[in-house]
């Protein structure tokens, strides 16, 4: 029983890492239908601005140091810049190009970040040292919780919530809900379309930065294309979720979160180095039993 | 006159334009003439019919009205200001608004959020939007369903969320097309109680594209009458009744 509960705490941990990516692909594709393989270098880049640029196997914390309260806004604005960069040079003379060649050119915004941080940072993996006080470990009865967890839970909700208030409550929430459901008859009804997608490549920087940092403090280790699983799984996510959904990207998430933690808990152990084979069949059932998501859009729907 | 109608955010100015004019319009789709050499005037107190069989080229023509097509030849002057080269949210900047057959609203979004984006986008405060669409809403008719899921509306509703939508910020000009398509009378009747009453309410004139010879009959001062993308009649609505080309045009369709 307890160990049901401690699993079920770990599928929350790691659905919460897998939502939080899913939302920053999710939102760009409502608006954009860009499906951005660049988000998991957004990412990477969040947790390698903590560190001191070098060769060195041990990474050297610089902005990591920093107290919480100064560091977590500047390595944000750092991953929000990236985000901007990529949409003022790459996508944005896209605006008009269809939805595969957005895709592929987010392969290429890719291979240029990964290939940049290992022009920088070197190609082997890195340990770091982010918020290691954050690891003990927190009784709740019998179940021992790292606080790190209870935080990662806890800031992914409050992100959620934060993001929905956004899109719900303010001027340029209801415009990007307007632009991701029909972006040409926003554009008509005054709705500044690159400001909108901006905002929206803002927010999924933000999104990545949040997800660098509870990653990074997590496992201790940076690679070059770290992002580029999580990215994966968020791709998935956002699939099974229904794309053009946030909702649907963040149930998704979850569920595959709570898939691979309960497969890698409970398979045989001569499986369990399979573990994302069996995933994945999962992710085909649900698709096969409902192919346009757990939480299908009907903008989207009625569009394909 | 309703105040809550007219009551705009300082700053912000309703469009002044008195005329809205085609001159001389030629569209072309690959050589095909969707619309050869068409003039019409639309002005500011008035309801405008434009009608004609399917394939006239009334939608084309709304579509050049409202930048959503370049004509080919020919210019549209808003207060004989040339237009040419005005993108579409321009044209409703400056007070030409428009309905779609399809209607296209933010199906996702509530119908009160669906007229506020239009406020939002067209420059007023949060506040400002929201009770600016209400009364817009409450002005069609719709207060009540304000915070429904518009893809959850019947197609009567959603035509006239389309209407409040275009009538935001009091446009110069606003053109519907087809509004009462699929209605039935009662229901096609009531919308047109709505519609008269646009050029009184917010000082607009009013493009109306309709099927129903007998409800064109009705509301419009003026009516245009397209065939194959020309134009084949104009005048009152008792000329247009009794003109030959007329009859023979709409010759075998519901009168």
């Amino acid at each position: 029983m307890i160990g049901l509960l401690q699993n079920l705490v770990d599928a929350a941990n790691l659905g919460s890492l897998y939502a939080l990516a899913a939302l920053g692909v999710g939102l760009l594709f409502g608006i954009l239908r860009l499906v951005n393989f660049a988000h998991g270098d957004f990412i990477s880049i969040g947790a390698y601005a903590l560190i001191v640029p070098s060769f060195e196997v041990t990474a050297q914390l610089f902005i990591g140091e920093w107290n919480w309260a100064l560091m977590i806004p500047t390595v944000t604005l750092i991953v929000v810049i990236v985000a901007l960069i990529s949409d003022a040079l790459v996508f944005q003379p896209l605006r008009r190009a269809s939805a595969p060649t957005l895709m592929i050119a987010s392969f290429a915004v890719s291979y240029v970040i990964q290939n940049g941080i290992l022009m920088i940072y070197g190609a082997r993996p890195k340990a770091a040292n982010l918020w290691s006080g954050l690891d003990t470990p927190i009784l709740l009865g019998e179940l021992r919780v790292p606080l790190l967890q209870i935080i990662t839970i806890g800031v992914t909700l409050a992100l959620m919530v934060a993001l929905t208030l956004f899109l719900k409550q303010t001027r340029y929430g209801v415009m990007m809900r307007a632009a991701a459901e029909d972006f040409r008859m926003a554009q008509y009804l005054g709705v500044n379309g690159n400001f909108v997608i901006g905002l929206a490549f803002a927010i999924s920087g933000i999104l990545a930065t949040a997800v660098s940092l509870l990653y990074l403090s997590q496992t201790g280790t940076l690679a070059p294309t770290m992002g580029v699983p999580l990215a994966l799984f968020a791709f998935v996510a956002t699939v099974i979720g229904g794309m053009g959904s946030l909702l649907g990207a963040v149930v998704g998430g979850f569920l595959v979160g709570f898939i691979v933690i309960m497969l890698q808990a409970y398979l045989p152990e001569d499986l369990r180095p399979f573990r994302d084979a069996f995933a994945f069949t999962f992710v085909i059932l649900i698709l096969l039993v409902r192919p346009s998501g757990i939480v299908p859009t009907r903008a989207f729907i009625e569009r394909v | 006159m309703n105040d809550a109608l007219h009551d705009l955010p300082p700053g912000i100015a309703q469009a002044q334009a008195a005329e809205l004019v085609a001159e001389s319009i030629v569209v072309q789709f690959q050589g095909l003439m969707a619309i050869s050499d068409v003039s019409l005037k639309v002005e500011r107190h008035e309801i405008f019919g434009l009608i004609g069989p399917n394939g006239a080229g009334k939608t084309t023509l709304v579509n050049c009205l409202t930048g959503f097509q370049r004509p080919s030849t020919g210019r549209v002057l808003l207060a004989g200001e040339d237009t040419t080269g005005w993108r579409p949210d321009k044209f409703r900047k400056q007070g030409i608004a428009r309905t779609f057959q399809a209607g296209r609203l933010f199906r996702d979004m509530t119908v009160a959020e669906n007229v506020e984006v239009t406020a939002l986008g067209l420059g007023m405060s949060r506040r400002a939007a929201h009770e600016h669409a209400m009364a817009m809403l409450a002005w069609v008719g719709l207060a009540d369903k304000a915070d429904a899921v518009a893809g959850t509306l019947p197609y009567t509703d959603e035509r006239r969320v389309g209407i409040a939508r275009a009538m935001v910020m009091s446009p110069a000009f606003v053109l519907l097309d087809e509004p009462a398509a699929g209605m039935s009378d009662a229901e096609c009747d009531d919308l047109m109680h709505t519609i008269v009453a646009i050029p009184k309410e917010f000082t607009c004139g009013v493009l109306l594209i309709e099927h129903n010879m007998g409800v064109i009959m009705g509301v419009c001062d003026r009516i245009h009458v397209l065939d194959g993308g020309r134009t084949i009649a104009q005048g009152l609505p008792a000329e247009i009744r009794s003109d030959a080309n007329v009859i023979s045009a709409y010759l075998g369709m519901e009168g």
